[in-house]
């Protein structure tokens, strides 16, 4: 159970449940909440009641042609609904999976803070923020928190859809664990760290829900535009009435426009289309978020996604495949081979990084060196240290490292030795072709260089060239040195890089992006990222990381997948875009229906403007209700739209303008001829009107 | 249209840009000289007034300094009308001015509208025009300047709280742009034939006897004069248009040759074409202006095209009557009624496009008898908001909030938080400039309504039917968006309309100025973006279009049915 | 506040001084200095008495004279205290009316096989237009020519010599100052009074 299930986009239930929906979502509160459709809203009524009236035989027009306005006014309102509860729909039908997950678990609550001490059973609903529960193999984790004694194999999938179960140990960075996933072997001892309600599956269901969902800051300033326009409208349509009664009287014929057109030509105006779909653009932006495996935090971190114009990316895993390889051994001059690949293999025997595994399996392909038991001997391990960055062992009196070549030399100066030229030869070479070189030293003497290589995944260069065209600057986060960043760098097409990176200089380089403007992005699983993901506007939280991380962050990647940023960028865009797209479609639309309009109220005073009837309309009755249909059916035909999003392509924003311009505004300013003239004939066809 | 008539279009075309250049470097050299740099005679203004040259405002004291400035102007002249026939320099007796056209022509004046309910060769003292009139033709256009410039630093400044001083951009305004240009002018016009003179109104002997309405026999005529150049000087360069004469700038003595009406018509929209140049300037990318420029001028020669195509088809009733309506040499044929011969038609055509793009309303032929779609171009230029050039600063501050929406929409069609010449637009922008761009419109369509419903308003029309409908709508539309010309066959000079039309006009500017003063405030305090490929580029043929496009439908979609009714059925209904 | 004010009242004082009094006398000076002619209104003084002004047309209907353009102003036309078009719209049936009548009240007069300019049979826009086109000079070149029992070509002398054309060749339209042509007329006519006599 994952919710990597997508939804058909009009999966049977979920129709169903949103037809029904769109009556409850009728409630004025409800309505007022958006201010174009509460303007269709309280028109419907009028019409209402005017077509009551005309039942009394009082009617300001025939009661048959008041209803069938009436009738698609209120279907105006009815698609709005359904717009907006399909994309709820399709949110719930995913939340649906989780939800099921989060049924009531008993809690072993500790009275103590270790593994022995005596616990009493609770519902995981009974737990407060800061108690210690223990959870075996078996249980489900009752709520959110950190694993302060043991490790063990934990069943996630019902977060990210990954079978395969994940380690979860005290210390380090996989010392969170998520409420709702299961222990499948060993124990864990949990200070929990949410409350019930708001751990993490919490408040991913509510996301997806649409539940929590606020408007976004470029979606108020929309609807307040949306706004302008409705009231503009509003306006005009009011004003129409005194217009036209002092034109009647003037012209000494026909009559005062009925209040039912006014009504039906101030819904066909103001900006239904895109009011109507406001609110589904926005969820289902979230929810497409989501069946990409990214839950974002707010709307508004989506939206800002699509702004970002500085992205920082960890080198590896990113932009390299795994991790380095070691490919060479180069002795110092007078070093013999021999020497420098026994020293090197000792230095990473305890080493598990895939670094150090690597030097081990080449000393073992290339020389046939075999591991040996160093822990059984009075060896001391050195771990690796982002602040040392270097890593080593003394054993016998030796004290043999291997790191970086400036920390290593630090390292000869203060053991009295001198650092070789060769080697530094070495070094300076192997950094220009973008290698990594590993110093290996003895004490004061150096030994010899080990030549690690990056390997730059596939195709990744060319998507940075699309983000390039998109104006999105790409820049590298890495510990390597300078030289070495660099020739990374430009193997894969990178902008800049950020070499020997350290918490601090990755948080000073955001704050300095951003003091020039720029919005800036990152990824990161580590505590040690936190600071920077706080500070950076877009923070895509790795599942995997801490929770430390995944707190600072604003998205978090079930898929613990860091190229999902770009796709994350994607999403953003095509959220803002359909939005825009739509607006432009809907206010483009209002051409066509004036000249629908306009001649059928006005033609019984001025006949003269029957040559604006360029449609050639049937009869002014059937002209209006033709627009008034045609405004209504649209709504429900741009659903899938508003649902999957205008599609996006990497492409400077001039072409991407000039694309939807053409589309949305020359498309919407032709399109409602052609509907509203189709609409016309079927309906003087059937002779309905 | 003749070929004499394009290349007159293409020579005024060619001056006027050409003069922007020069001009808008100079008016952002003058407003982007520091305020301790300022000349001996500058400094010694700010001392004379109290006004603390280095002092950075606010948008909110901005604000408060430009409204209190345009309070007290209001009331200067409201007193000066209504006592002008105990004030001096009333050499021709000039007689009282009612409370309510003293109101009018106060509220009128001080908004840059410069609506006449009167005739002003016969209803005001020469003091009033100087003193009264002159004095706040150059300082509406002075306000109107101020705050285009503060708006201007609002995206050149970035991260601060102030945008300048209104006193210093002001006075500024005024004495290095203004009167300068306003001194060269007025002689040139003078030159030209224009009077400029203080005695009374000279007497003629009439060649040829004639009969007044009542059949007795008049000999002599009466000659008005006065200060003339001097005040339409300023009425033109300041986009002010309130004539010396009634006629305005029909008036022979008011705009005396086709020399004197090339000048006017390029001052007319001489400023604000320049300030276009200005503002590319003080933002620091110079394309952003030629922009802006580029949509304005665009739209300008198409409807400035639409209308002297009409005019110069005249009408049918007119060949029907029996008049040669065709373009010869001798003749220049077209839609005469309401036009002076040394002009023709393509001069009234280009005047009358001018005058309503630019918010100025001075007249060199008669708008209400012009063909229904000649006088639809400058009804619905108007109604476009006077950004088409429009009012001295006005102008581009309204176009500047039209291209805030556009980049808006724009933004959002590319998948970015908009944002324009560095300045992220948010919903604060977007409710400010909302309420700039909705308020002239309400204002203009609920006035109209308004004068449609008041019984009395029937009988001030001088046309029936729809052009008398048509005559009440140019009134609101011009009063809302502060232009000042009319459909004259209005009679404006009743309680009702003296009062109405009053209040549009304040509403109008005001209801536009505070927003876009709060707009410079909120975009001064935000940081500057970086330019890069992901930015909608504002400077291109594309956003040009878009910004053309917006305004157009704004404007279309607001007034089509309203228009419908009046031009739009009378050309209808003509060519049946 | 009360700063603002202050500045404000100050300010507009003393820009009432200057654009209001120093800026139109000066302008008044140097205008009275360079072009007194121009700034007194173009005065024409025929043996003390002023005959009017170049640029301000007067009413002729003598068929003696060339007639000026139609005059919408009140109460008597050519009133020169009270400029005014005749603010009548393209579609008014009164406009339509008076054009028919110009145009009949003219055409007898006019010669049979020309259509009457269009600028003789409608009003300007001052109601004190001085000009007439050169096309409705010659329409009544004719008719003043039959009246005063002058040569054609005479006449035409005299409009040819009252004619302006487009200033600087493309400016404007060109036109035929009424009132100096009729002045002409009458020095013409009385000169060839005095040979008759």
């Amino acid at each position: 159970m994952s919710i990597h299930t997508k939804p058909d986009m009009f999966e049977k239930d979920i129709v169903i449940n949103a037809i029904a929906d769109s009556f409850r979502k009728l409630d004025p509160r409800i309505q007022v909440k958006n201010p174009v459709m509460f303007v269709v809203f309280v028109g419907s009524i009028l019409t209402s009641l005017l077509f009551l009236q005309s039942l009394a035989g009082s009617g300001e027009a025939s009661p048959l042609f008041i209803l069938s306005i009436t009738v698609w006014l209120w279907f105006t309102v009815l698609f709005a609904n359904f717009a907006e509860a399909m994309a709820e729909g399709r949110g719930k039908a995913q939340a649906e999976s989780l939800k099921k997950s989060r049924k009531e678990v008993v809690a072993k609550k500790l009275s103590g803070s270790a593994f022995d001490a005596p616990y009493e059973l609770i519902t995981a609903s009974e737990l407060v923020k800061g108690d210690v529960a223990l959870i075996e193999a078996g249980d489900f984790i009752p709520l959110d928190g950190e694993v302060i004694e043991g490790a063990a194999s934990v069943d996630e999938s019902v977060v990210t859809g990954e079978s395969a179960p994940v380690i979860r140990e005290s210390g380090g960075d996989r010392s969170a664990v998520t409420g709702g996933t299961r222990v499948i072997s060993d124990w864990l001892v949990v200070r929990i760290t949410a409350k019930p309600g708001e751990t993490f599956l919490d408040r991913m269901i509510a996301m997806i829900e649409g539940a929590s969902r606020k408007k976004t800051p470029n979606e108020i300033a929309l609807t307040i535009l949306l706004a302008k326009l409705t009231i503009i409208f509003l306006v005009v349509t009011a004003t129409l009435l005194p217009y036209s009664m002092f034109s009647a009287q003037e012209s000494g014929s026909g009559s005062v426009i009925t209040i039912t057109s006014l009504v039906a030509l101030l819904v066909c105006l103001a900006p239904t289309t895109i009011g109507a779909l406001l609110s589904a653009i926005g969820i289902a932006g979230m929810s497409r978020l989501s069946q990409a495996n990214v839950i974002a935090m707010s709307g508004r971190a989506v939206e800002a996604a699509g702004d970002v114009d500085v992205l920082l990316l960890d080198k590896t895993g990113t932009i390299t495949l795994g991790n380095r390889q070691a490919t060479v051994f180069i002795p110092d001059a007078g070093v013999t081979m021999g020497e420098l690949v026994d020293a090197a293999q000792l230095a990473s025997l305890p080493d598990e990084t895939p670094e150090g595994r690597s030097i081990v399996a080449l000393a073992k392909r290339d020389f046939g060196l075999r591991g040996r038991e160093v822990q059984k001997t009075h060896a001391e391990f050195i771990p690796f240290s982002a602040r040392t960055r270097m890593s080593g062992v003394d054993i016998d009196g030796r004290r043999i490292r291997k790191g970086a070549s400036d920390m290593i030399e630090k390292f000869v100066d203060q053991n009295g030795g001198r650092f070789s030229e060769t080697v530094h030869l070495a070094v300076e070479r192997i950094a220009k072709e973008g290698g990594t070189p590993l110093v290996v030293a003895d004490g004061g003497k150096t030994l010899g260089v080990i030549y690690l290589k990056d390997i730059v995944k596939g195709g990744i260069r060319e998507r940075f060239m699309e983000l390039r065209k998109t104006g999105i600057k790409t820049v590298m986060i890495t510990g390597d040195n300078p030289l070495t960043a660099a020739a990374i760098a430009a193997e894969a097409g990178i902008d800049d890089f950020l070499a020997e990176a350290t918490p601090e200089a990755k948080l000073k380089l955001i704050r300095e992006y951003q003091s020039k403007g720029h919005l800036v992005a990152m990824t990161g699983d580590g505590t040690n990222d936190a600071p920077a993901l706080a500070q950076a506007d877009v923070a895509v939280a790795m599942n995997t990381g801490t929770q430390a991380a995944k707190e600072a962050g604003n998205m978090v990647d079930l898929d613990s997948n860091p190229t999902k940023l770009l796709d994350i960028i994607t999403a953003g865009k095509q959220m803002l875009m359909t939005r825009g797209s739509l607006t432009t479609f809907s206010v483009a639309n209002d051409v066509a229906k004036y000249f629908a309009i306009i001649p059928a109220i006005f033609a019984v005073t001025y006949p003269a403007l029957n040559a604006l009837n360029i449609m050639g309309l049937a009869t002014p009755q059937s002209a209006i209700l033709s627009a008034v249909i045609f405004n209504a059916l649209i709504i429900v035909f741009l659903i899938p739209l508003a649902l999957k999003g205008v599609k996006y392509r990497p492409a400077p924003a001039v072409e991407l303008l000039r694309d939807n311009l053409l589309i949305y505004g020359v498309g919407g300013v032709i399109a409602p001829f052609v509907g509203i003239k189709l609409i016309d004939m079927a309906l003087s066809g059937l002779k309905l009107v | 249209m003749t070929i004499n008539g394009l290349l007159q279009i293409a020579f005024y075309l060619t001056v006027l840009l050409a003069l922007v250049k020069p001009l808008g470097l100079y008016i952002a050299k003058v407003f982007m000289r520091p305020a301790g740099e300022a000349p001996k005679p500058e400094k010694w203004i700010y001392r004379i007034c109290g006004v603390n040259e280095s002092a950075e405002m606010s948008s909110k004291t901005y604000a408060l300094a430009a409204i209190v400035f345009n309070a007290a102007g209001f009331c200067l002249l409201f007193i000066i009308l209504s006592f002008q026939t105990a004030l001096p320099l009333n050499p021709d007796g000039m007689g009282g001015i009612s409370w309510h056209l003293a109101f009018n022509t106060a509220a009128s004046f001080i908004t840059n509208t410069n609506w006449q309910s009167y005739g002003g060769e016969s209803t005001m003292s020469y003091f009033s025009q100087m003193v009264g009139l002159t004095v706040q033709n150059f300082l509406s256009a002075a306000s109107g300047m101020a705050i285009l410039i503060a708006l201007i630093r609002g995206f050149a400044r970035h991260s601060v709280e102030t945008i300048g001083n209104f006193w210093v951009d002001m006075i500024r305004s005024a004495v290095y742009i203004l009167l300068p240009l306003s001194l060269m002018l007025a002689l040139a016009l003078v030159w030209q034939g224009m009077p400029q003179t203080f005695t009374p109104h000279a007497t003629a002997q009439l060649v040829e006897p004639t009969k007044d309405d009542k059949g007795s026999a008049v000999t002599e005529q009466m000659i008005a004069l006065g200060p003339v150049a001097s005040q339409v000087a300023i009425k033109q360069l300041g986009t002010n248009g309130g004539g010396y004469f009634n006629a305005n700038s029909a008036h022979p003595f008011e705009n005396p040759t086709p020399l004197s009406n090339f000048l006017m018509m390029l001052s007319l929209l001489l400023i604000p074409a320049a300030l276009c140049y200005t503002f590319g300037v003080m933002v620091g990318d110079r394309r952003q202006g030629w922009a802006v420029l580029a949509a304005m001028a665009i739209v300008f020669v198409f409807l400035l095209g639409v209308c002297a195509h009409y005019e110069q088809s005249a009408t049918p009733m007119l060949v029907k009557a029996g008049a040669d309506i065709r373009a010869s040499d001798g003749s220049s044929g077209g839609n005469t009624e309401g036009k002076e011969v040394r002009f023709g038609i393509v001069n009234s055509a280009i005047y009358a496009t001018a005058t309503t793009a630019a918010s100025n309303g001075s007249v060199n032929a008669m708008h209400d008898s012009f063909t229904p779609l000649g006088g639809l171009v400058s009804l619905w230029l108007m109604q476009l908001g006077e950004i088409i050039f429009g009012g001295v600063g006005s102008g581009l501050y309204g176009m500047i909030v039209f291209a805030i929406v556009a980049v808006f929409i724009a933004g959002l069609m590319v998948g970015r938080t908009p944002e324009y010449i560095r300045k992220k637009i948010e919903a604060h922008e977007m409710k400010m400039a909302s309420l700039a761009a909705l308020i002239p419109i309400m204002v203009a369509l609920i006035g109209t309504a308004v004068a449609l419903i008041e019984p009395s308003s029937k009988a001030s029309m001088a046309n029936p039917g729809a052009h008398g409908y048509g005559e009440v709508l140019y009134a609101f539309s011009s009063a809302a968006n502060n232009n000042g010309s009319a459909f004259a066959g209005l009679n404006a000079n009743t309680p009702f309309f003296n009062i109405s039309l009053g209040l549009a006009m304040l509403i109008g500017r005001f209801g536009c100025m505070l927003p876009v003063i709060a707009i410079a405030g909120s975009l001064a305090a935000k940081k500057s973006i970086p330019v890069t490929s992901g930015t909608m580029p504002t400077h291109g043929p594309i956003f040009v279009a878009l910004l053309i496009a917006v305004v157009l439908m704004i404007g279309a979609l607001s007034f089509f049915p309203a228009l419908a009714l009046g031009p739009i059925v009378e050309h209808l209904m003509m060519i049946q | 506040m009360i700063t603002q004010i202050r500045q404000g009242v100050i300010t507009l004082a003393v820009f009432t001084i200057i654009t209001g009094g120093i800026y139109p006398l000066v302008v008044t000076i140097m205008a009275q200095a360079l072009f007194p002619a121009q700034a007194n209104g173009s005065l024409i003084v025929i043996n003390g008495t002023t005959a009017g002004s170049e640029l301000i047309g007067q009413s002729f209907s003598g068929t003696g004279h060339f007639w000026s353009r139609p005059s919408a102003t009140g109460p008597l036309p050519y009133n020169a205290a009270a400029s005014s078009g005749s603010n009548l719209g393209p579609l008014n049936p009164d406009f339509a009316t008076k054009v028919r009548e110009r145009v009949d009240a003219i055409a007898t007069t006019g010669p049979a096989n020309i259509a009457v300019p269009v600028d003789l049979v409608t009003a300007s826009g001052s109601g004190l237009d001085p000009h007439i086109s050169p096309a409705a000079a010659a329409y009544q070149v004719p008719r003043v020519a039959r009246e005063l029992s002058l040569t054609e070509s005479a006449i035409m002398k005299l409009v040819a010599n009252n004619t302006e054309r487009r200033q600087f060749g493309f400016l404007g339209e060109p036109r035929v100052n009424v009132l100096k042509l009729n002045l002409d007329i009458d020095n013409l006519n009385s000169g060839h009074k005095l040979e008759q006599r």
